[in-house]
């Protein structure tokens, strides 16, 4: 690991200003994944600005009646979090599902936002990595690929997002708020992520010293009818092969809203708008939840070994929701460890 | 009993090899090649020698020589690179944060050539090895190929298991000095510390004594710190480069490069049965990956040899040397990948002649081990199945497969046997009776997590008559008197038996001084003497392994509920720590059945998800209830203790049953570990 200083910023204007004017100064928070990277040679920052003590570690209520999450704001408790886990159980559901106690109990709210790729080559500096080293190529295309993108990737970049709160966030429409050296500003999650492009080691739109400072959920009454589905290699303690986040709200056999995001997928939390678009209004069958799946998957374009991700993502968003049509099935008894 | 040594490790006061910090220790941190085949053309240290703190930058240009008893040891003593990872320099530095640092900053240049790293049935340049692990490289009786011609019911399939990796829970670590008397001492995480002082002292023209290692408390091996690996030497070569105590912890990640792993393997199994699944002929042949630069062969076909009765039998060991890491043992080398191959051919067998599978492996018991001819010192295979059926309540099962759901789940159920072969190796024990009642019993035994500390104290309490308390036992020492390494399930056999008999002989010595002991105490030092019976018997433990699983339809994940695993081991020294090897490999078996599997970048000759986040084993989650039962089985052959070993027949078949839960679940029959989603799902 490369000597480096470490400083405990006094305010979020001045960790902005130092990170800003500091090429090699970042943002600390958790630490759960930034840490792995310096010791892997990733990530090689001269400074670390711990951002952890400034902004706010509670959740509290807005006056419309949504909630603001500090971005301090633990995986642990937030998942916790009483008003999240019964208004919310998507985003309570996705947070329990990511990595294992320990570092939830590190692991905050903006830096889950941030966390990096875990695409191999990214993270092993003897192989070329667009992401790390602009230019440098791709080794995945033609590489170990099984986990990566089947949407939105890129020439230059099959990265995928590894995070699982993201895709919850994505799907209850949620916004970021930060406060950067143009001051602050409030971006849609949705808008946060960036698809790789030509610039993969962007992955999100924020400008340099642009710091997250909490997370608004908006009132979204029919949110108590949401699920996280996640679909691993094991049974915790794994990345997302394929993840859904899905929020729906039905009467009488009509879909009146639905939001529906995919992890594991793509370089970004994947909004599933297409879906989305074609169920809104139309009756809940299985065999519009099936065409609608399929209309967002169209845009899929699988590498050699990870062609299983799309009908098992079109499958996952079938059966997610299907489950919230039929509560009883939520809470299915075999689901329990014996 | 509980373990003599748990306390000390719960309580952090075990010192392991990297604890120990020698006055003066500098760090080495090793550097791997990023190439898979070619040479060293240049090697830059001057950035990282200008990095405040560094001691040295090695590499083969300025490495002191030895002379490596293998190639693979020859750490730095030429240019060549025969496989990516392998170490081609090293930083010394002043902390181990330092030595990493600066290790970034060697730049090293290669002349590279083209590499093969893809395991391939059909490839150029298989061989058959003259020398296996264990055993002969072929055997045939009968003639095979008419047999399983003219056979009522054939069967042909080819079974393919990836590379897995030991990663013991203490990555390997070395410290290494130098003594006033031009003797060099090392800590090292090892599985035998006799073996690797060996090695050293011939790599450094030393006398055997002029070496000494020490590894009382070692984390965990699974067999990857059975052998010397290179970064022991490369720690020794840096200790003498720099004339101070140095100090080397492997990453996580370069441990999937440089101690080994278990070999790729393609099996491919035929037999030819009677209707009523009675076999007539029996054929395995594996191809099996070996290294470039040394040669490993396991002897996967041996279990295929001495479980069932045919007589038309073949097997066979090709190798591919690849331009990839050496292999090395891992839990049950050749034996587990071996009988996954063989046990899911039996399931296929069993369903192709509508025999229920228990039934059909008991139809097929021989009277005598079919190779040999030889009589087992005991089998009690077919009590293991019958109490496992028993137990498992499977008299009740439907054998049709994909028939039983529950909400979006199918369950299965499978079953499959194991078995390890008993063997005890020469070994010497010193006990030393003391005036104040205690006794002193030295071996250099190792534990590994096994429960070595405790059986040895127990088998040496009971011989002595005395309370377990009164035994200073010490072991992980090469001054101590010889034994030989944890490996092949034979530690308590080989050490237990040296210890009872040196017991034996201190009681003797006792009696000759009235019983009194003499104020210097007194001394007995026996080395055992290989059994008697061992050529004319056929001397293993069986088991029997039933697994309860189920499988998302949905998703393909498989969920496993239950293990029952039924084993015939002869005696338990010690029940608890006996439950937690057979537990411990069932468990290992579950994790290689589902999840464990490196996977290789052809292009680049790199194993890619070398982490832990990445390289799965498996967690609580996936561990449901294990049941570990050991049937009363007296075998007064295997050795004076009776206990056949049991660190390794708990992982043997495991995976098969898995598998043969799996298909009976989803119909869905996976020859190709690990068994993934996507294996499992429709499209």
């Amino acid at each position: 690991m490369r000597p480096f200083r470490y400083e405990r910023a006094t305010s979020p204007d001045a960790a902005v200003a130092t990170v800003a004017a500091n090429p090699g100064a970042v943002f600390l928070a958790g630490g759960t994944n930034l840490v792995d990277l310096m010791r892997l040679g990733v990530a090689r920052p001269d400074r670390l600005v711990d951002v952890r003590r400034l902004a706010t570690d509670t959740v509290e209520p807005l006056a419309d009646g949504g909630l603001r999450i500090g971005a301090a704001v633990t995986n642990s408790r937030l998942a916790a979090d009483l008003t999240i886990r019964s208004r919310y159980p998507v985003l309570a559901q996705a947070l329990l599902s990511g990595a294992s106690p320990q570092l939830r109990n590190l692991a905050t709210t903006g830096g889950n936002l941030l966390q990096r790729t875990r695409c191999p080559y990214f993270q092993n500096v003897t192989t070329p990595c667009n992401k790390r080293e602009p230019g440098s190529g791709c080794p995945a295309r033609e590489g170990d690929h099984r986990t990566l993108a089947v949407l939105g990737h890129s020439e230059a970049c099959v990265a995928t997002h590894p995070g699982d709160m993201p895709v919850a966030l994505a799907a209850l429409d949620a916004t970021v708020r930060t406060e950067g050296p143009a001051g602050p500003r409030a971006l849609p999650v949705t808008s946060l992520h960036r698809l790789p492009g030509d610039e993969p080691h962007r992955d999100t739109v924020l400008d340099r010293g642009e710091l997250i400072t909490a997370v608004d959920l908006p009132v979204l009454p029919l949110t108590a009818r949401s699920r996280y589905r996640k679909v691993r290699d094991r049974a915790s303690y794994a990345f997302a092969l394929v993840s859904v986040a899905a929020v729906l709200d039905v009467a009488g056999g009509t879909i009146r809203d639905v939001r529906l995001a995919l992890g594991g997928v793509a370089h970004v939390p994947w909004r599933a708008r297409r879906a989305e678009e074609q169920l809104l209004g139309a009756v809940a069958t299985e065999e519009n939840l099936r065409r609608a799946a399929e209309a967002e998957l169209a845009a899929a374009r699988p590498l050699r070994d990870n062609g299983f991700k799309v009908p098992l993502a079109r499958d996952l968003i079938v059966r997610t929701l299907l489950d919230l049509l039929e509560p009883l099935q939520r809470h299915d008894p075999t689901e329990a460890r014996p | 009993m509980d373990r003599v040594d748990g306390l000390a490790k719960v309580t952090g006061q075990a010192r392991y090899a990297a604890d120990h910090l020698p006055e003066g220790t500098v760090f080495l941190y090793p550097i791997g090649a990023t190439i898979a085949h070619g040479r060293v053309a240049a090697v830059d240290a001057t950035e990282a020698l200008a990095i405040h703190g560094v001691v040295a930058v090695l590499s083969h240009r300025n490495a002191p020589r030895i002379e490596a008893p293998t190639p693979d040891l020859a750490v730095l003593q030429s240019p060549v690179v025969d496989h990516r990872g392998q170490f081609v320099a090293a930083v010394v530095a002043e902390s181990p944060v330092t030595a990493r640092e600066a290790a970034a900053a060697v730049r090293v240049r290669y002349e590279t050539e083209p590499h093969r790293v893809e395991l391939r049935d059909d490839a150029e340049g298989l061989y058959a090895p003259e020398k296996m692990l264990v055993g002969a490289t072929d055997s045939l009786l009968g003639d095979v190929d008419r047999a399983l011609r003219e056979a009522v019911v054939g069967l042909d399939r080819t079974y393919t298991t990836p590379y897995a990796h030991n990663n013991p829970m203490e990555p390997h670590a070395t410290v290494a000095w130098w003594t006033e008397d031009g003797e060099l001492r090392m800590h090292d995480a090892n599985q035998g510390s006799h073996s690797i002082a060996a090695d050293v002292a011939t790599a450094f023209g030393l006398r055997p004594h002029q070496v000494r290692v020490t590894s009382p408390y070692v984390g965990g091996g699974f067999g990857s710190k059975l052998y010397t690996h290179p970064h022991v030497l490369l720690t020794a070569l840096a200790a003498t480069a720099v004339g101070r105590p140095v100090s080397c912890a492997l990453t996580r990640q370069q441990m999937f490069t440089s101690v080994g792993h278990r070999p790729a393997m393609i099996q491919r199994i035929r037999l030819g049965a009677e209707p009523d699944g009675r076999l007539v002929a029996i054929s395995h042949e594996i191809v099996q990956q070996s290294s470039a630069h040394q040669e490993y062969a396991e002897h996967a076909a041996r279990p295929t040899r001495m479980m069932y009765a045919a007589p038309h039998r073949r097997t066979t060991h090709r190798l591919a040397p690849l331009h990839l890491p050496l292999p090395t043992i891992m839990r049950a080398p050749g034996d587990c990948p071996g009988m996954f191959a063989l046990e899911s051919a039996l399931d296929e067998l069993a369903e192709a002649c509508g025999v229920d599978p228990v039934e059909l492996r008991i139809r097929n018991e021989p009277a005598l081990a079919p190779e040999t001819g030889r009589p087992f010192s005991s089998r009690h295979l077919v009590e293991c199945l019958r109490e496992g059926a028993r137990r498992f309540g499977w008299a009740e099962r439907d054998p049709t497969p994909r028939a039983r759901r529950q909400g979006r789940w199918l369950l299965g159920t499978g079953v499959a046997a194991a078995t390890y072969p008993a063997t005890r190796v020469p070994a010497t024990a010193e006990v030393t009776a003391h005036p104040d009642g205690d006794y002193t019993v030295a071996i250099d035994a190792s534990d590994i997590g096994t429960g070595a500390w405790t059986v040895l104290t127990q088998i040496a309490a009971d011989a002595l008559r005395t309370d377990p308390r009164r035994i200073r036992l010490r072991i992980g020492d090469s001054a101590l008197p010889p034994a030989p390494g944890a490996g092949g399930s034979r530690g308590t056999a080989s050490w237990g038996t040296a210890v009872l008999e040196a017991a034996h002989e201190l009681r003797r010595r006792l009696e000759e001084y009235g019983g009194q002991v003499p104020p210097d105490g007194l001394r007995a030092r026996v080395a055992s003497e290989p059994s008697a019976w061992a050529d004319r018997f056929a001397m293993s433990g069986f088991g029997a392994h039933f697994v309860r699983a189920r499988v998302d339809m949905d998703s393909g994940e498989t969920r496993v509920d239950q293990m029952l695993g039924v084993f015939a081991v002869g005696r338990l020294v010690n029940a608890k720590t006996a439950r937690s090897q057979l537990s411990g490999g069932m468990i290992m078996g579950l994790s290689m059945a589902l999840h464990e599997g490196t996977r290789l970048d052809p292009a680049l000759g790199l194993f890619t998800n070398a982490d832990f986040a990445q390289y799965h084993v498996a967690c609580n989650a996936d561990v449901g209830q294990i049941d570990v039962v050991c049937l009363d089985e007296e075998d007064p052959y295997v050795n004076p203790l009776g206990a056949k070993g049991l660190g390794e027949i708990g992982i043997v078949g495991a995976a098969a049953a898995v598998a043969a839960a799996v298909y009976h679940a989803t119909g869905v029959r996976v020859r190709d570990l690990p068994i993934h989603p996507e294996r499992l799902l429709r499209g």
